[in-house]
């Protein structure tokens, strides 16, 4: 029928694994945020959420690396992390591989996506369904760019691969809703484990809400590994979010929250 | 260096409830299929994580085995920066350390 709603949000294992070390000024509104986009999206109605992450080597390794894939399985099982270092318990994600092969047929039309009757989520998808789907009762669909293994795809092929995805959606009679979660500026697992640009993250996402494609598609990874960090080369997860919505978007959250390593993250987008 | 093959070793033991136990049992015979030098090696089997991460481990693959290994999150940042004071800058890979060596950071 027509993507019903698109959003953005952080995923970083330290939101639910490191909770209770984090400053709760900053944690409890944040948390509020995730709630106030879990309201939204439900309200929405949605048959089915495409969640797309980009993943930390949990299902996809150098040994056959993706740049985009697509989940077509039955169900999904996770976390794959140990659930108490996650702070998550575990759980199994209804899929509908019918509806996910509809999605992937549409969508290699112009991108070249991988697909998977596979897939174990990571802390990628599990922290964002924690609070987005905290009684388990969405259809899901997983998504994933390669933001890990260099060499990745450009950014103007994430913006395409968002495109492809609102294509899709827009073609099935399902109402499908669209998460996309990744880090901005970030460093995260090495021993600058904490460091953010908050001055970086803010105007990326001052693009991101203008749907000021070029600037949003102008950063080059060498630029980004720089200012950064590796964490930032998931900014493909927010620039496809914006070329599915197509409408402006609207930061409900921002805050860097060192423990968990990240500029913490609400954002959505209108749909136009 | 096999930097392809350790990081496929800790990748394959994070996923793997069978692996995990092997290792648990003989580390030496689960590592042997991976064709790693003696350094990684030692590494591994010493639990060396500032010296995993010299080698040019991802960190999101590395931050899984420290658990593992029941070293808790700051231990694990603090192992990495002892690593690269004692063995020098990270070798490979995207996950070097940035900040100096005594810095303190936030995250930690």
């Amino acid at each position: 029928m027509a993507l019903v709603f698109c959003g953005v949000c952080s995923h970083a294992p330290g939101i639910t694994g490191r909770a209770e070390r984090a400053d709760p000024d900053l944690r409890e509104p944040f948390y509020a945020a995730l709630g106030g986009m879990r309201d939204g999206l439900h309200a929405t109605r949605p048959d089915a959420l495409v969640v797309v992450a980009a993943e930390h080597f949990a299902n996809f390794f150098m040994n056959n690396m993706p740049a985009y894939a697509l989940g077509m399985a039955d169900s999904y099982d996770g976390p794959i992390e140990d659930p108490a270092w996650l702070g998550i318990r575990p759980r199994t994600v209804r899929g509908n591989p019918d509806l996910s092969r509809r999605l992937i047929a549409e969508v290699q039309q112009t991108v070249d996506v991988a697909y998977a009757e596979e897939w174990r989520f990571d802390h990628g998808i599990m922290v964002p369904l924690h609070f987005l789907d905290p009684n388990n009762v969405l259809t899901v669909i997983p998504g994933n760019i390669n933001c890990q293994g260099p060499p990745l795809s450009p950014l103007r092929r994430a913006w395409a691969f968002g495109e492809a995805i609102r294509r899709a959606a827009d073609l099935v009679p399902e109402r499908i809703a669209l998460v996309c979660t990744g880090g901005i500026s970030h460093w995260p697992a090495t021993p600058d484990s904490g460091m953010i640009n908050e001055a970086w993250d803010r105007q990326f996402l001052d693009r991101w809400a203008r749907q000021d494609k070029a600037g949003m598609v102008s950063y080059t990874d060498q630029a980004t590994y720089c200012d950064a960090g590796q964490g930032g080369f998931e900014i493909r997860t927010f620039v496809a979010a914006a070329a599915a919505a197509r409408g402006p978007g609207t930061v409900h959250f921002y805050a860097p929250i060192p423990i968990f390593a990240v500029g913490c993250t609400v954002g959505t987008l209108e749909i136009v | 260096m096999s930097l392809y093959q350790l990081s496929k070793f800790l990748f394959q033991l994070n996923r793997d409830e069978d692996l995990k136990t092997r290792f648990k049992a003989g580390p030496q015979a689960a590592l042997e299929p991976f064709g790693l030098t003696t350094e990684e090696r030692d590494a591994i089997l010493s639990h060396d994580i500032g010296l995993i991460y010299v080698l040019g481990v991802n960190g999101q693959i590395l931050m899984h085995f420290a658990a593992f290994c029941g070293i808790e999150w700051s231990d694990y940042l603090q192992r990495m920066r002892d690593g690269v004071k004692h063995y020098g800058p990270v070798r490979a890979g995207i996950y070097t350390m940035q900040s100096g060596l005594d810095d303190k950071v936030a995250g930690a």
